[in-house]
């Protein structure tokens, strides 16, 4: 495979704390900087925020042309002027995670303390974080913000896991939380594909133990079969043969990597490719293991003597659950085990399955059904929560 | 969207069914409303007595509508869900028109009544003069207004008559604090002392219920 070149000449906006942040590891980034993207107009009373959280691959550009692949924003559908997130009323705000490599501190980033490897970046001496640090690292930034309570904070995926990690570490600073598409813990299945995709990349020798800035050729292969077989995960059967079936198309000529029959390829693997191909461009494969790893490491009940009720118990934040049929990397019985966790809490929780055959990837796609449901829910909590039109 | 659900519940002339409900219930009191559709009681209940209004619906696009209209409802099923909320969360659980569709009558009962200080229940009256004289007359199962589906079709699993009704609260040890006879129309039927009138000529049963 070619070797891509990531453009990091981008500069994107941020914050940097230079208190730093103890992680929950034990190890403390001296300081730390936060990347982050705001949609619409913070009111005067500062009650109209909503944070959005991404998902594993996501970044901060949310709803506008991303600045390194300039593809539209991730959540376009959702985020922007009359949308179910409307930036007309709400003052959005996406950071890039913790751990993340669109310009939040990340295995990219280089180190800032004084030991021999200064000058460095991180690497795979990156501390391992969790999906708590995240959320911890964002509050730091809301508080920067000048804000004390989120009227909201939605996200899909990996998002839903920081929103209910939100709502669980800072029920006073959370009015409402959207988890779609989302699990309380990672399961064995969803880990064990994450593994397969690490394998890959720890099978790139390219990938040289993570010091791959020194040869300055990434494990480009590894990471893009990591990204393929993801992604299969992200879409259902259903969408995969709707998209592709069995039809064939034209093998590149002269390539070694395609298995061809006839000059002839399966017009899905060629997608997977070109999946792959275009995420090695703009993501890092050492932020992909530290990504994966904190999801994997995701289990909210286990923080809670093991029952996820007591992670919720008293809180006033109005939930809303959102699954979808054909969604198999995180099932509607887990949504529906989190509203019943929840109910046992005596929280308010609305839940929804929305019929979908396009898979996970639903939350991110055009869906009516979905997006009235978290229209019609925010402008619930927006009367609930006093907030004037 | 999901028309291969089964119907469970009667929906008939619902809101006024609602009407007589509501009067039951007390201003900001919490409120579980269990088969609540679109949610058209809690927003009731919400707009005009300021309740603490939620619900839990067993049909998807129900919920996903009563949602999109900003209300707190959720998809449950009341057979299997309401032993997921705590002791007394609620002042009042209210089934309407759904008792005689559920799987367990007595035990969905007994859980409204330990989620719940009250609860409301709504039936359609099995032992309405028409019902009675059709079978009579016809040897064939009842057709009317209020049962107009065919026994084949029906979602309607336990019918019961009030005075059915009335024996079960005793049995299972409930106060009936209210209770009203009415037609489909919602008019309150005049036989509140005489239940045997009440169960002839009432097309419907609304109870106030606390434990004894």
């Amino acid at each position: 495979m070619d070797q891509p070149a990531i453009s990091t000449d981008v500069v994107h906006s941020h914050a940097t704390f230079e208190d730093g942040i103890a992680l929950e590891c034990g190890a403390v980034l001296r300081r730390h900087t936060v990347a982050f993207r705001t949609y619409g107009t913070l009111n005067a009373e500062r009650s109209n925020a909503i944070l959005v959280c991404h998902a594993l691959t996501g970044d901060q550009y949310a709803a506008e042309r991303h600045p390194v692949t300039g593809k539209p924003g991730w959540w376009d559908a959702v985020v922007g002027p009359g949308r179910p997130v409307d930036t007309d009323r709400f003052f959005v705000i996406c950071p890039n995670v913790l751990g993340g490599c669109m310009g939040s501190t990340g295995p990219l980033s280089l180190r800032d303390n004084t030991d021999s490897h200064a000058g460095e970046p991180w690497g795979t001496d990156f501390p391992p974080i969790t999906i708590r640090d995240m959320v911890r690292a964002q509050k730091q930034l809301i508080e920067h913000l000048g804000i004390r309570r989120l009227f909201a904070v939605i996200g899909g995926s990996m998002g839903g896991m920081q929103v209910l990690q939100w709502a669980a570490l800072y029920p006073d600073a959370v009015f409402a939380a959207l988890p779609i598409a989302t699990a309380s813990y990672h399961s064995a299945q969803n880990i064990a594909f994450h593994e397969v995709g690490r394998q890959a990349i720890f099978a790139d020798p390219d990938w040289q133990n993570g010091r791959y800035w020194q040869s300055g050729r990434i494990p480009a292969r590894g990471l893009a079969v990591a990204r393929m077989c993801a992604h299969i995960t992200y879409l259902s059967e259903e969408a995969l043969t709707r998209k592709f079936g069995r039809r064939l198309q034209n093998a590149p000529k002269d390539n070694s990597e395609a298995i061809s029959l006839f000059g002839e390829m399966f017009e899905v693997e060629s997608y997977l490719r070109h999946q792959g191909s275009t995420f090695v461009q703009r993501f890092d494969a050492n932020s992909y293991l530290t990504i994966t790893r904190a999801m994997d490491y995701f289990d909210l009940a286990a923080d809670s003597g093991g029952d996820l009720a007591a992670a919720f118990r008293g809180t006033r934040t109005r939930f809303l659950l959102v699954s979808f049929t054909s969604d198999w990397l995180f099932p509607t019985s887990q949504s529906r085990s989190i509203a019943r966790a929840l109910n046992r809490a005596g929280a308010n929780v609305s839940f929804v399955e929305i019929p979908s055959d396009k898979g996970h990837d639903a939350f991110l796609l055009d869906e009516p059904d979905f997006h009235r449901t978290v229209a019609g829910f925010l402008r619930g909590c927006a009367i609930h929560a006093g907030l004037s039109k | 969207m999901s028309t291969h659900d089964p119907v469970r519940f009667i929906a008939k002339n619902l809101r006024v069914d609602l009407a007589l409900i509501a009067g039951m219930i007390a201003p900001r009191s919490r409120v579980l409303d269990i088969g609540c559709g679109d949610g058209t009681l809690i927003d009731h209940l919400f707009q005009t007595k300021q309740c603490d209004a939620r619900g839990i619906e067993i049909d998807m696009a129900e919920v996903t509508r009563a949602v999109a209209h900003g209300l707190p409802v959720m998809h449950g099923d009341a057979d299997i869900d309401l032993e997921h909320y705590p002791d007394g969360a609620f002042d009042y659980v209210v089934l309407s028109r759904a008792l005689q569709a559920v799987e367990r009558p007595r035990a969905v009962l007994r859980q409204m009544l330990r989620i719940g200080t009250r609860a409301v229940v709504s039936f359609p009256n099995f032992g309405h003069w028409q019902v009675r004289l059709q079978l009579l007359i016809t040897g064939r199962m009842p057709m009317t207004a209020t049962w107009d589906r065919p026994w084949h079709e029906t979602p309607n699993i336990h019918p019961c008559t009030i005075r059915d009704f009335f024996d079960l609260c005793e049995q299972d040890g409930y106060v009936v604090e209210q209770w009203l006879a009415a037609d489909d129309g919602g008019r309150r039927a005049p036989w509140r002392r005489f239940s045997r009138l009440a169960n002839l000529f009432g097309e419907q049963g609304v109870f106030l219920l606390r434990h004894r």
